[in-house]
Order: C-alpha cells, then sequence, then structure tokens
C-alpha cells in the first residue's frame, strides 16, 4: 500500500481512507460475517489426510489488493507476452526444438524431462496452442517493479476465488466499489468458454461442445470445477462419463452417448488415458489420446505442457520472449540459481539461510526449505538433498516478495503477497482485470499456498 | 443430461425424502409408546422401516430411535441419508440451484455433532429439524429448479420413495394391531391410528374429507387411494406418472417403466377399501412396495444409470 519513501501510494488512497473511517474492530466483525458467507456457500477446498474436517475455508482477508490503470496495463501486457512465449516454446520443443539448437535451453534439460511428452512429438494441436491457461505467479519488487516467481501451464487454480471474492466484497463494501471504479471481472467464465470453442478439433462441425474433466469431489480443487463448469454452462464430467467409440469421444447421457469436442481437464497427464500413459491407473478415458492425436478431440491444456512449467525451464523464459516474438521481456524474472550447475550449486549451498529453495517439479509449497526460517537441521538435510541430486532444485532469494496491509488478530499489519493473474489463449490472447492475491497470514512467513495455511484478498484493478 | 446426472438426481430425491419419512416414522413411534401399557411400539417401527433383521430381537427403544436417526452403519438413518443427499449434492453441484444446495449445506454441521443421548432427550426437535431439512430442499427446488429432465429426475426419486414409505407408516399399524387383532376402537385403537394421520401431516386434511370419523377404513382409504393428498400411494402414483410421461414426451420414448406405472394407477383407482381389508392391507401393502422397487429399478435401466 505503501511506496518506498513512506506515503500511500495513489492506487490505495481510497482503501486507505476507508481503512481509516472503517475501523478495526468492525473490520474484524466484517471479516466473520464473510467467513460465515463462505462457509454457507460451500466454498471451500479439501484436504485430506490430515485428520479433522477436509473441508477447509480458504481465510479471507476483507482488504483488497489495489492496481492502479497503468500499473495494470503494464502487468497484462506483460503476462500475455509470456502466455504467447510459452506457447510458442511448447510448439518448438515438440517440433523442431530450434531453441535448443540456437543453445539457449540445454536439450537434456527438455528431453530428460519427466513433463516432456515424446508420444506429443510432431503433433500439432488446433490453433497450435497448448497452454490455454496460463497462470503466472507475480511479486511486486519496488514501487515500479514486477518479477515473475514462476509460471503454471497444466492446470493452474484459484480462479474461482478470484471470482468468489469479488462477489463477497460487492456484497459487503458497495460504496467502497462506487467510490472506487473498480474494473468488473465477471466476464471470465464468458471469455473462458468462448477461448475453449476455439480450439475446437477438425472433427467437430457445428457449435463445439466443451465439457470440464474433473477427478471427483475428493480432489482439492472440485469446488473450483464445478464453479466453472456452472458458470460455463458446460457439463462437469469424471472419466468415467466419458468413452471412445467410432474415433470420437462421448459422454454417457440420460439419452444415449453424446459427442463431445473440447474437454477442459483438470486432471494430470498420467491420469487421461491408461492405454497412453499411466496403464496401472483406473482412471481416465481409454483411447482418449490416440482420438486427440487423430483431430477428434481437443484437450486443454495439451499434454505434455508442463514441460513449460518446469522450474527449471522458467529461467529460459525471458530468453524465449526475446527468440520467439522478437521482444523485449515486460516482466523479469526473480533471479533464479541452478543447482544443477556446479558455480551456482556453489553459491546457494554457502548461502542457504538466505534462498528460497524449491524442487524442480514441485508444486503447491510442498518440498521447500525457506532460508530464513529453516532450522539448522533442516538446512543440512537439504544440503545433502541438493548434493545428491543437485538437477531437482533451483534457488530464489527471499526478500523480493512484496507486502500488502492485512487484518490480523493485532490490527491491520503488513503480510506477504503475491499475485495470479489467468491468461487465455484461443485465436486472441485474453486477461480478465483481475487475479488471485494470495496472502500469507503468518507474521514474516513467505508462504502463501491455500495448502499450508495461506489466505486469499480480492484483487482491484482500478479504471482508466 | 449426463447419466450420472440424473442418477444422482434421482437418488438425492429418495434420500431426502427417506430423511424425512423416517423422521415421520420416529415421531409415530414416540407418540404410541406414550400410552400405558405400551411395549413393542418400538419394535413395530423398526420392522416398518425394514430394518428389525439389523437390530438385536430385544433391542432396546434408544437403541432403535439412535439406529434410525443417527447410525452411520444404518444406509437408510437419517443422518445416513442426509449425508448421502450431500454427497451426491456435492457431486453434481452443476445441476442444482445455489438455493437447493445451500438447503443441504446449511446446518450440516448441526447434524455432523450430534450424540445420541443429546438426540434422544430432545427428539421432537431433531425430528422437526430433519423434517425442515426436507421441506427447505423441496421448496428450494420448487421454486428456482429450471423444469426440464434434471427436475423430472428428482421428482421421480422423491416419489417412489415417498409412495413407499407412505405405505410403510400404515403398515406399522398392522404390526402395532397383531397381538390384539381382536380389540378394534376403543381410545388406544384412536390413538394409533390418528397417530398414523399425525405422522404423514394428514390430520387436517383427513378432517376436511371426512368430517372427523377417524375409521382404520377411512384412513387406510385416505392413504392408499386419495387422489389429492399428497402422500398417499395413489397421489404418488399418479405423480409418477404424469412426470414420466413428460420424459416420454421430451425423449420420444417410452418404456417399461411408464408401464408399469400406468399399471399401479389403473389397479388404485379401481380399488375399494372394503375388499381390501377382506383380502389384507398387509398383504397389498407387501405387494406394492415390491412393485415401487420394480419400477426404481426400471427408471434406472430406461435412462442408462
Amino acid at each position: 500500500m505503501r511506496a518506498s519513501d513512506g506515503s500511500i501510494r495513489s492506487p490505495y488512497e481510497q482503501v486507505a481512507a476507508w481503512l481509516e473511517a472503517t475501523g478495526e474492530a468492525n473490520l474484524r466483525q466484517r471479516q466473520s460475517e464473510a467467513e460465515a458467507l463462505f462457509r454457507r456457500l460451500g466454498i471451500t477446498f479439501s484436504v485430506y489426510g490430515e485428520g479433522g474436517d477436509p473441508e477447509r475455508l480458504i481465510p479471507f482477508d476483507l482488504i483488497p489488493r489495489v492496481f492502479g490503470a497503468a500499473e495494470w496495463r503494464k502487468l497484462s501486457r506483460g503476462v500475455q507476452q509470456r502466455a504467447r512465449a510459452l506457447n510458442a516454446f511448447l510448439y518448438d520443443v515438440y517440433h523442431r526444438g530450434e531453441i535448443m539448437r540456437a543453445g539457449i535451453v540445454p536439450e537434456s534439460l527438455v528431453y530428460q524431462n519427466e513433463a516432456y511428452l515424446p508420444e506429443m512429438a510432431g503433433f500439432d494441436p488446433p490453433g497450435r496452442i497448448y497452454s490455454h491457461i496460463v497462470g503466472v505467479d507475480i511479486v511486486r519488487t519496488n514501487d515500479t517493479d514486477f518479477q515473475v516467481l514462476e509460471d503454471n501451464c497444466r492446470t493452474p487454480s484459484g480462479v474461482s476465488y478470484m471470482l468468489e471474492n469479488r462477489e463477497i466484497m460487492m456484497r459487503m463494501f458497495p460504496r467502497l466499489f462506487a467510490a472506487c471504479a473498480v474494473d468488473p471481472i465477471d466476464e471470465y467464465p464468458t471469455m473462458l468458454k468462448r477461448t475453449l470453442q476455439e480450439v475446437a478439433p477438425p472433427a467437430c462441425k457445428g457449435e463445439p461442445t466443451v465439457v470440464l474433466l474433473t477427478p471427483g469431489p475428493l480432489n482439492s480443487a472440485y469446488y473450483e470445477h464445478s464453479f466453472l463448469a456452472d458458470l460455463m454452462g458446460v457439463e462437469l464430467v469424471e472419466s468415467s462419463d466419458l468413452f471412445v467409440n467410432d474415433g470420437l469421444v462421448w459422454m454417457r447421457t440420460t439419452r444415449g452417448p453424446q459427442r463431445v469436442d473440447v474437454i477442459y481437464r483438470r486432471i494430470d497427464d498420467s491420469y487421461l488415458d491408461p492405454l497412453a500413459f499411466n496403464p496401472d491407473s483406473l482412471l481416465g478415458v481409454p483411447g482418449l489420446f490416440s482420438v486427440y492425436r487423430a483431430g477428434g478431440v481437443t484437450l486443454c491444456s495439451a499434454p505434455g505442457s508442463g514441460i513449460a512449467d518446469d522450474k527449471a525451464i522458467y529461467v529460459f523464459v525471458p530468453e524465449m520472449i526475446r527468440f520467439y516474438l522478437g521482444e523485449q521481456p515486460i516482466l523479469k524474472n526473480v533471479q533464479t540459481w541452478r543447482c544443477s550447475l556446479a558455480d551456482e550449486r556453489d553459491h546457494v549451498l554457502a548461502n542457504l539461510k538466505d534462498f528460497v529453495v524449491k524442487q524442480v517439479h514441485g508444486s503447491g509449497g510442498y518440498g521447500m526449505l525457506i532460508g530464513p526460517h529453516a532450522t539448522k537441521k533442516q538446512i543440512s538435510e537439504f544440503r545433502t538433498k541438493i548434493l545428491a541430486d543437485p538437477d531437482a532444485y533451483i534457488a530464489q532469494p527471499t526478500l523480493e516478495l512484496s507486502s500488502a496491509p492485512t487484518v490480523t488478530a493485532d490490527g491491520i499489519d503488513a503480510r506477504h503477497v503475491d499475485f495470479r493473474p489467468f491468461c487465455l489463449v484461443g485465436k486472441q490472447v485474453r486477461l480478465a482485470p483481475g487475479g488471485l492475491t494470495r496472502v500469507a497470514l503468518t507474521k514474516g512467513s513467505l508462504v502463501v499456498n491455500s495448502s499450508q495455511g495461506g489466505g486469499v484478498k480480492d484483487t482491484w484493478v482500478l479504471s482508466e | 443430461m449426463l447419466s450420472r446426472t440424473a442418477e444422482n438426481l434421482f437418488w438425492m430425491g429418495r434420500y431426502i425424502e427417506r430423511a424425512d419419512a423416517t423422521a415421520r416414522l420416529i415421531e409415530m413411534g414416540r407418540r404410541m409408546a406414550m400410552l400405558p401399557g405400551a411395549n413393542e411400539e418400538w419394535q413395530s417401527v423398526a420392522r416398518a422401516a425394514g430394518c428389525a433383521s439389523e437390530l438385536p430381537p430385544k433391542a432396546s427403544d434408544s437403541k432403535i430411535i439412535t439406529y434410525l436417526l443417527l447410525d452411520r452403519d444404518n444406509r437408510s438413518s437419517i443422518h445416513c441419508c442426509l449425508a448421502q443427499a450431500r454427497t451426491n449434492a456435492k457431486a453434481i453441484r452443476t445441476a442444482l440451484t445455489a438455493d437447493m444446495w445451500e438447503a443441504l449445506n446449511d446446518h450440516w454441521r448441526l447434524l455432523e455433532a450430534l450424540d445420541a443421548d443429546e438426540a434422544i432427550a430432545d427428539l421432537p426437535v431433531w425430528l422437526d429439524w430433519a423434517k425442515q431439512r426436507a421441506a427447505a430442499f423441496r421448496g428450494a427446488a420448487e421454486t428456482s429448479l429450471l423444469r426440464n429432465e434434471g427436475y423430472v429426475f428428482l421428482r421421480l426419486g422423491e416419489f417412489v420413495e415417498r409412495a413407499e414409505m407412505t405405505l410403510r407408516l400404515l403398515d406399522v399399524k398392522y404390526y402395532v394391531l397383531l397381538p390384539e387383532t381382536d380389540v378394534v376402537g376403543g381410545g388406544r385403537d384412536f390413538h394409533q391410528w390418528t397417530s398414523v394421520l399425525r405422522a404423514t401431516s394428514a390430520m387436517r386434511a383427513y378432517h376436511h374429507v371426512y368430517r372427523g370419523d377417524y375409521t382404520p377404513w377411512g384412513i387406510a382409504e385416505f392413504l392408499v387411494l386419495n387422489t389429492m393428498f399428497p402422500r398417499s400411494a395413489n397421489f404418488c402414483y399418479r405423480a409418477l406418472e404424469r412426470h414420466l410421461d413428460d420424459l416420454a414426451r421430451l425423449y420420444g420414448e417410452r418404456h417399461d417403466c411408464h408401464e408399469t406405472a400406468a399399471e399401479m394407477v389403473r389397479r388404485l383407482d379401481g380399488c375399494d377399501i372394503n375388499s381390501l381389508f377382506q383380502t389384507g392391507l398387509h398383504e397389498f401393502i407387501g405387494d406394492a412396495i415390491k412393485v415401487t422397487n420394480r419400477l426404481s429399478s426400471e427408471i434406472s435401466r430406461a435412462y442408462y444409470f
């Protein structure tokens, strides 16, 4: 909220005045009303295997994160640029591999990567689009700069919170909205559906039938799956609802089989098709991949897209932007050390207490070392892990996370935040003015993942 | 509509209706057991609920009540029915309206936290609570759900279950009567028959039709054959026939379930209560319950679930 000189930054003027006028006690009261609302609407995520109630609320903070119009313009152009470059990279790695021939990205990082699917080599997905929904995690690093922490090209989640947080805020603080001129985000589901329809397969004639494929109610993001299917007006299917016949994909309906053209899948590659990928899986639709290869159905995202959000590949995204688009990167990467390189590894190992160390294939905040908060024992354990398998780790400095005012037990206080906008890639590249702001609720903590006790905030983009 | 969605809606309808009817069954047992000299009432309730064989022969009253209300191993307990309905709802959130989901999800925690002693101490409160859950859900569906096939599958589930449960309620009276079949009439008998009416929320309605003349024949006739009372077997079967006809029109196809429902309506319409008592009400009820179960499986077969 404040610039480095301590003054209130201009996009926050209204919010700061509102905080002043509302007062802490009042805010805390509203906070519990908001939580009751979330609970009643059933906006939960599920955590199984930890005992207790598996249905958890994501803690919601009332104080919005605000972007001014000019800031947003830069951010959104930067995100769209990244989404285009990542898709160009995916096309390239599954075709001629020119970025590797040019010596920019090492071949071993791609072809020996678990996320690289040789089955996809040479295949052209409709529109040459691999990742249709790109979630980019961003932090502010000073008054004018943003840096990217990571890209999520497979099935980024959290967009339902972007939409629900807004609903709750509009319900609770109508006057504040009127005063602030916040750009609306309710077009997102329509944009998503249009994006999915635009990538219909060659075999599709007429209006494409889109479905959303979920692993089912036990999945932690199930609420989001049903929420999006609902808003798009498409069927929410589980893999047992689908089958392959006659070179096409069908869903089981009360009138018998019905054709499916586009599948927005929220399940991993390995569970898509037991014939093509994981033969031990009972999930999946046998034969789905061969229908996909033959142009009978479109999968969003394409299998094998994970190679683009691998953390070892992330390092090269600015280079990709230059290489494929011939443009200068608008958003910077957070400085990243690769443990696979001897020099960088030595530096990381010598300064572990200053770094966040992440597993290259990990997600959701698991398998991380947060140097400044780690015990000596944790640090020495990580040292052993890194030495045993250096290729599996990258490290980033910890100082880069920005903070935002948050309602806490001891009053309003700064907490670390990051930001994930969702970029849609169809025939056009689209971005709704907003995204998901995640907040680390523990003082000083850098971990914002919902699975690790992080919370969320509404994100406002102010109108021009 | 996905077959899985249709199946979930159908069973959600059944579970909610069953939770409601089980609450009514317990309520009836409670009223009957308050009479001086009562002893077999709860056993009769267990038999009518179809779970006598799952309980020990001399199960205590409180054991039977908690089994029907809270037992997590009894798939027909109120707890399991509401939990299952909520699970089904969660699996097909997109086919429900927000109002319907909230009706099932709201207060959910109350039931999860309820213990047996507390439930028995406040039994009427919890029975009302269960009935209110069902009423809120039905009301939400009635006022917010699109009248498409999803609505039909939900209603089919409800009416299949309701037809069966009304028949079962009536059968409790049969079991209660067994040890003393010769004592018909009198205050005790009167109390039992009117308890059947109360459990089906039918006192006022019955009064409108029979002018307060409470006879076993009148009450049985009302609950089996009346075409205007929403919980009578005949009303339920007519509704089933009508909803199935809607589906047939929508899909342009008729199936076995359509014939079964139509035949049952013809049979009930052509029935008079005196001959029903002569041939045996209990036997008639047993047969009607079998037909209802068959109808349920014919519906699943016809619509691929």
